[in-house]
């Protein structure tokens, strides 16, 4: 047995000897999630307080479609804190660059969809290359800085509107005559959901497949016992370079879908604000789990909305100032939170819910995360 | 010439504000390796808190009297604000360096938004004394006068600093603490204090600087803290994580780079250099320049 198998035989639960029955849960349970989240749009489900109206209303496709898109960039980066341990503060950079480089080179480069697609790929990856490869010069804390550093020259960049590309403040609005006509309209919002899906189970599949990869496990290795790799003769530089570059791959390609469900591009997503509220749900859903980031995402993107549409209601505005003013701050509820669950609740709300139930809801997320947990 | 001292003389202001900010986070690394992303919540608070001290003297808010008073209040409030989260929160997590980090991202994040909810997201003009406004000639070109005060601010925090550091007793356990914590623990002294010491000293820090910095941008703004603190960890990152010293020559270096750039090319240029001099120096020495090993003074 080489050491690099051991983080991965570690964190296996200790459930593993359960026999075939439980292998089979697994993709039963998968395949059931992706079959309801398919047919939402089709059903006519209300789930009142979370969601602005029925499933199928274009407002509440489109409040999911961001949750989907939020979550999925969660789950990369969970790729990047959790599994290879690096504490970057600039991922949202990959996710901006998606969604304005793609919104340029629709409006400006008046390419097609599907080349104007590739080229961001290709300009992200090679963004998230470069970065990387400066970055990743130095580790822990002083990565964090300089990662938010390049993050923020993004934003700078975004923000000044260099030769009018990017419309700083404004945003950039996306040109429908360029998007075939199945993605535009209200009536179409069906489709940007089933995009955003399909961009989001893309992303957890790649995900789940290189954590499950040889270089997934060397990524764990070099989070636990970096030394080590060291003596075994890679080096921990290329293995973090990897987790960087493909996380930064897969946030680009769901800013490309984020610009396409949101209708255009907004600065808001180039600051590093973003970034830390990305660090935020990753921590929120429970560290180190996939499908802890995707709920964290998810349950972030909603509270953030409903908490929003709550600060603006009457009977908020009515509340003495004490009160007013911290539930007229979404942003507050939400750090403040924050704050409750990394000095409370350690391994977030999958952690929560495993001490909670014991066994059988944890049961399942554990067998849903199995490859991942800590 | 007279554009170049002019620059010159106005990008030290700036690098001035940078290193009161670097300074503090300089220091609670180096001594607790707690990377504290509430600082920029402590400058605006201090901001904040000075602005509303220097309203309430009524008609002496343009006068010295209530600019001095804003500062002392603006340094008093970050001290009070820091102290509070370290026995409450950060305490609670020595030894877990990640979570201290995630706590005060949490934390800034909150702070910012509270006082967005109390002041408005709008920028509110600061009421300083009309001399600041004014200029001084020197070797022909009109300096604002309220840059000489911020250099002369960042220089008395400069030398205080090395003073503490170098010729105190308490400076000795600080610089012993980030040589060797645990040494330090060992010889019977209670290394917990001098966190909390540390701690509220970076805060008073910020909230000296944010009315500095407040007097700096002529207003007070909910996201004031915030992107001067993005520059402060350029600055800190490029001046090695720990030194008290490396902060100071790196403010005024990053300050300066970004003033003339900004200046010569269009706007933003100047940010966009600050970037690429950090990626350059850390090509050429991933430490720092004063951070081969963690050192103070």
């Amino acid at each position: 047995m080489t050491a690099t198998d051991s983080p991965a035989r570690t964190a296996e639960p200790a459930s593993v000897p359960a026999g075939r029955a439980r292998r089979l849960v697994r993709p039963v349970v998968l395949l059931g999630l992706a079959v309801l989240a398919a047919l939402l749009p089709q059903l006519q489900l209300s789930v009142p307080g979370v969601l602005p109206g029925p499933t199928w209303t274009a407002g509440s496709l489109q409040l999911l479609a961001i949750c989907l898109l939020t979550g999925a960039l969660a789950v990369t980066y969970n790729l990047v804190f959790a599994v290879t341990g690096m504490l970057s503060f600039g991922h949202a950079l990959y996710f901006a660059l998606g969604c304005y480089v793609f919104a340029m080179l629709l409006e400006h480069g008046r390419l097609p969809i599907l080349p104007a697609a590739l080229l961001t790929l290709l300009i992200g990856a090679a963004a998230a290359l470069l970065v990387g490869l400066v970055s990743l010069r130095v580790t822990g804390i002083a990565f964090a800085m300089v990662t938010l550093a390049f993050a923020q020259a993004g934003s700078v960049l975004v923000l000044r509107n260099v030769g009018g590309l990017t419309g700083g403040e404004e945003g950039l609005g996306l040109v429908s005559a360029r998007l075939p006509a199945s993605l535009v309209g209200v009536d179409n919002t069906q489709n940007l959901y089933w995009l955003a899906l399909a961009a989001a189970g893309l992303v957890l599949a790649a995900v789940g497949w290189v954590v499950a990869s040889r270089a997934g496990r060397l990524m764990m290795a070099v989070r636990e016992n970096e030394l080590r790799v060291r003596v075994l003769g890679v080096r921990p530089y290329l293995v973090r370079l990897i987790a960087f570059t493909v996380a930064g791959i897969l946030a680009t390609l769901l800013g490309m879908v984020f610009l396409l469900a949101q209708g255009g591009a907004s600065p808001q997503v180039t600051t590093s604000g973003f970034t830390l509220t990305l660090l935020v749900m990753v921590v929120i859903g429970g560290l180190g789990s996939r499908w802890g980031a995707m709920l964290g995402g998810v349950i972030y993107t909603l509270l953030d909305q409903r908490l929003g549409v709550l600060a603006a209601s009457r009977q908020v505005a009515t509340l003495p100032s004490p009160l007013r003013i911290p539930l007229s701050q979404p942003t507050f509820l939400l750090g403040a939170l924050f704050v409750v669950v990394v000095l409370f609740l350690p391994g977030g709300l999958t952690g929560a819910l495993t001490r909670l139930t014991g066994r059988s809801a944890s049961q399942l997320l554990s067998e849903l995360s199995r490859e991942e947990a800590r | 010439m007279s554009t170049v001292i002019l620059l010159a003389i106005t990008g030290l202001g700036l690098g001035a504000l940078y290193f009161l900010v670097a300074s503090g986070l300089s220091l609670i690394y180096g001594v607790m390796r707690v990377l504290n992303f509430a600082h920029g919540a402590f400058l605006t608070v201090g901001g904040y808190l000075g602005y509303e001290a220097a309203l309430h003297t009524g008609a002496q808010a343009r006068s010295w009297a209530g600019f001095g008073l804003a500062l002392l209040v603006g340094a008093a409030a970050g001290a009070v604000l820091a102290l509070l989260v370290e026995l409450l929160l950060i305490r609670r997590l020595y030894r877990r360096e990640i979570e201290q980090v995630l706590v005060t991202v949490g934390l800034g994040l909150a702070a910012v938004a509270l006082v967005t909810g109390i002041w408005g997201a709008d920028a509110r003009p600061f009421p300083s004394p009309a001399w600041m406004a004014r200029t001084t000639s020197v070797f022909g070109a009109a300096i604002p006068n309220l840059r000489f005060v911020c250099i002369l601010a960042a220089v008395v925090v400069l030398l205080g600093l090395r003073l503490l550091l170098g010729r105190t007793r308490y400076g000795l356990i600080i610089r012993a603490g980030v040589e060797n914590r645990s040494m330090v623990s060992a010889l019977g002294i209670d290394v917990r204090r001098t966190f909390t010491a540390v701690f509220t000293l970076g805060g008073a820090l910020a909230g000296f600087g944010g009315v500095l910095t407040a007097l700096y941008n002529s207003t007070v703004s909910p996201s004031m803290g915030d992107s001067l603190l993005i520059f402060a960890f350029i600055v800190v990152v490029i001046g090695g994580l720990g030194s008290v010293t490396g902060s100071a020559v790196a403010a005024a270096g990053v300050a300066l780079l970004q003033q003339f750039a900004n200046y010569y090319t269009t706007s933003g240029v100047g940010d966009l250099t600050v970037v690429a001099a950090l990626a350059l120096v850390l090509l050429v020495r991933p430490g720092g320049f004063l951070g081969r090993q963690v050192r103070l003074a």
